[in-house]
């Protein structure tokens, strides 16, 4: 490093630096605030879908699947389950997921196992209400195609 | 040692080194669980497994930063600590309850933890690293305070130097970002927005504040190089780390439903994140050329240089291999992630604890010149097993995540779903897992070293 810089410019670009950065990064947050109610159609947060965020929550579902990209990575990808299992068809897919709930955790020997979670039918329908709402957030087409 | 009260770093040391064997075992059942998907089923399932190898690694390394705070700082200062009372207390307060954490998790499914802890009345639990109950979160926020306050009343009231405010205001920076935790709206997209803040701006903020300190700190020691120039550098690299990491969250905010400014605001802020830990590398070399002594423990400057290159490796470069929204578009949410997750993690925070423990553990056990030469010589065989294992697990995950990639989202209408690509994957798993097992040697191979006996000179 050049000798030039002495210790109390060094000192001015840390303190000049970082508060530029949170500056532009508080700005920026609060745009985002804004305007994330509009791209997730937060008006479409029904009691249902909010309870099947808790139960998403209260299972540990991101222990083992992604959600949008984040989460654990040993179990499919869930925002676009929907889009993948319930053919964009909301009864269908409900039917499709009490199904599949039920069926935890399957027998077939080496294969990754998912606990049965002892879902009541109500919750596994709000929990399809979480995941159909959250197939519907403008997340830029991700992902890049249907198998997540 | 030149104050009595840094010796309450020993057991936060000691705790986190064991911590750090725990979260390593687990990691392997979860790399034997990616082979063989029914392991350990139905008494360890994966997601408490994984949460178990996350929440023991945060665990452990904000021990470590506590454990190397209470050694520095008091030198530092030049007093000793404000209340080394304090600090013993806060150290089993904090130690009882990750355990209890740790055995609710592997004991009690997540459901039921939840509900007898009544996360009902503010719910916190079941996000990624921040799995712990809200009655767990707020105890270690009342640790933090009285963490941050010990350790400020010591700074406040005696010598301030650039290492101990640095090292402050990384610390601080840790208990506010953390208040974030308790913040879990209905909206997911906000949820997700809003977690960043404590992921992102800990690992990619404040933690690398507290890093460069205690690296400046071993450095100061081992080199004998002028403080002066010690301190330039870290402001730099410190400088270049906010300017880039704290904008640079902006990486997260591709695909969770943010705006579209953010897919190239991100990208460019992160492009530049590698830089602070290019700097440490040179730091590093720097220091150690313009060394005017030379210390008898070599290791802890071996540890100094292997943090900077392993945490460049890690966070720089493996993170600017996907950080541009394009690339991510593809990667996102695949083992690439994980690749530099392990990386980034070990190099950055898990070898700057090796450092200042391996520079302060002798000094504690009445060793000033540290360990002998048979010691360091094991020690250094251990840096090599660890180095090599984490690499060789990493480069693995970058290959898992290539064939992810290109076998599930870039075959076109042969693209395979994800559990068959997974299935195709297994060989990789396995020299995975192979890798994990040499870098669990190597850290009880440290462990061996520090029993090491030496013939009397």
């Amino acid at each position: 490093m050049s000798e030039r810089i002495t210790k109390n410019m060094a000192r001015n670009i840390y303190l000049g630096g970082a508060a530029f950065a949170i500056l532009i990064f508080a700005g920026l947050t609060l745009d985002t605030v804004q305007r994330v109610p509009e791209l997730s159609h937060s008006e479409k947060i029904t009691e249902s879908v909010a309870e099947g965020k808790n139960l998403w929550e209260v299972n540990n579902c991101v222990g083992c699947h992604t959600i949008m990209g984040e989460g654990a990575y040993y179990a499919p990808e869930l925002a676009n389950v929907f889009d993948r299992r319930g053919m964009k068809d909301e009864a269908a897919f409900k039917v499709y997921l009490q199904g599949w709930m039920a069926a935890q955790p399957m027998q077939e020997p080496g294969r990754r196992k998912m606990p049965q979670f002892n879902l009541s039918e109500e919750q596994v329908n709000n929990l399809a209400d979480f995941l159909i709402w959250t197939s519907r957030i403008d997340d830029h087409e991700w992902p890049p195609n249907i198998e997540g | 040692m030149k104050y009595n009260s840094q010796m309450v770093a020993k057991n936060y040391f000691i705790f986190a080194l064991v911590l750090l064997a725990g979260e390593i075992l687990f990691g392997l059942i979860l790399g034997t669980q990616y082979i063989a998907g029914d392991f350990l089923f139905p008494e360890i399932p994966f997601n408490v497994a994984r949460m178990v190898h996350t929440n023991l690694l945060i665990v452990l390394i904000l021990f470590g930063f506590m454990g190397a705070t209470y050694y520095l700082v008091p030198e530092e200062s030049e007093r000793e600590l404000w209340s080394p009372w304090l600090a013993k207390l806060t150290f089993w307060i904090f130690a009882v309850a990750g355990v209890v954490t740790i055995l609710g998790y592997l004991f009690v499914p997540y459901a039921t933890l939840a509900e007898i802890t009544y996360n009902n009345l503010l719910p916190t639990m079941g996000r990624e690293f921040l799995e712990q109950p809200t009655i767990i979160k707020i105890g270690i926020v009342i640790v933090a305070l009285a963490f941050v306050l010990n350790v400020g009343m010591t700074i406040l009231t005696g010598r301030k130097t650039v290492i101990s405010v640095v090292l402050l205001t990384g610390l601080i920076g840790l208990a506010v970002f953390f208040l974030f935790a308790f913040y879990v709206p209905d909206n997911l997209v906000l949820d997700k927005f809003f977690w960043w803040y404590v992921v992102h701006l800990w690992v990619e903020g404040v933690w690398e504040l507290i890093m460069g300190a205690i690296l400046a700190f071993v450095l100061i020691k081992v080199t004998g190089v002028d403080r002066e120039h010690i301190d330039k550098w870290l402001y730099l690299i410190i400088a270049m780390t906010l300017i880039s990491g704290i904008v640079g969250t902006g990486h997260h905010f591709f695909y969770i439903g943010t705006p579209s400014y953010w897919l190239w605001i991100g990208s460019i802020a992160s492009a530049v994140e590698p830089l602070p830990f290019f700097l440490m590398i040179l730091y590093a070399w720097n220091m150690a050329a313009q060394r005017r002594i030379d210390h008898d423990n070599k290791m802890a400057l071996t540890w100094a240089k292997g943090t900077a290159v392993m945490a460049f490796l890690g966070a720089g470069v493996l993170g600017f291999l996907h950080t541009l929204a394009p690339v991510n578009f593809f990667t996102h949410g695949t083992q690439l992630t994980a690749a530099h997750g392990h990386l980034s993690f070990f190099g950055a925070y898990i070898m700057i604890l090796f450092t200042i423990i391996s520079y302060a553990m002798p000094i504690m056990r009445g060793r000033p010149n540290g360990n002998g030469l048979k010691a360091q010589a094991v020690e250094l065989k251990s840096f090599w097993m660890m180095v090599i294992g984490m690499l060789g697990v990493t480069s693995a995950l970058v290959i898992a995540g290539a064939m992810q990639v290109f076998i599930q989202r870039m075959a076109g209408a042969d693209s395979l779903s994800f559990m068959d690509t997974q299935a195709e994957i297994v060989p990789v798993y396995m020299v995975r897992l192979a890798f994990g097992i040499l870098t669990l040697l190597g850290l009880l191979t440290y462990f061996y070293s520090f029993f090491v006996k030496e013939e009397a000179a």
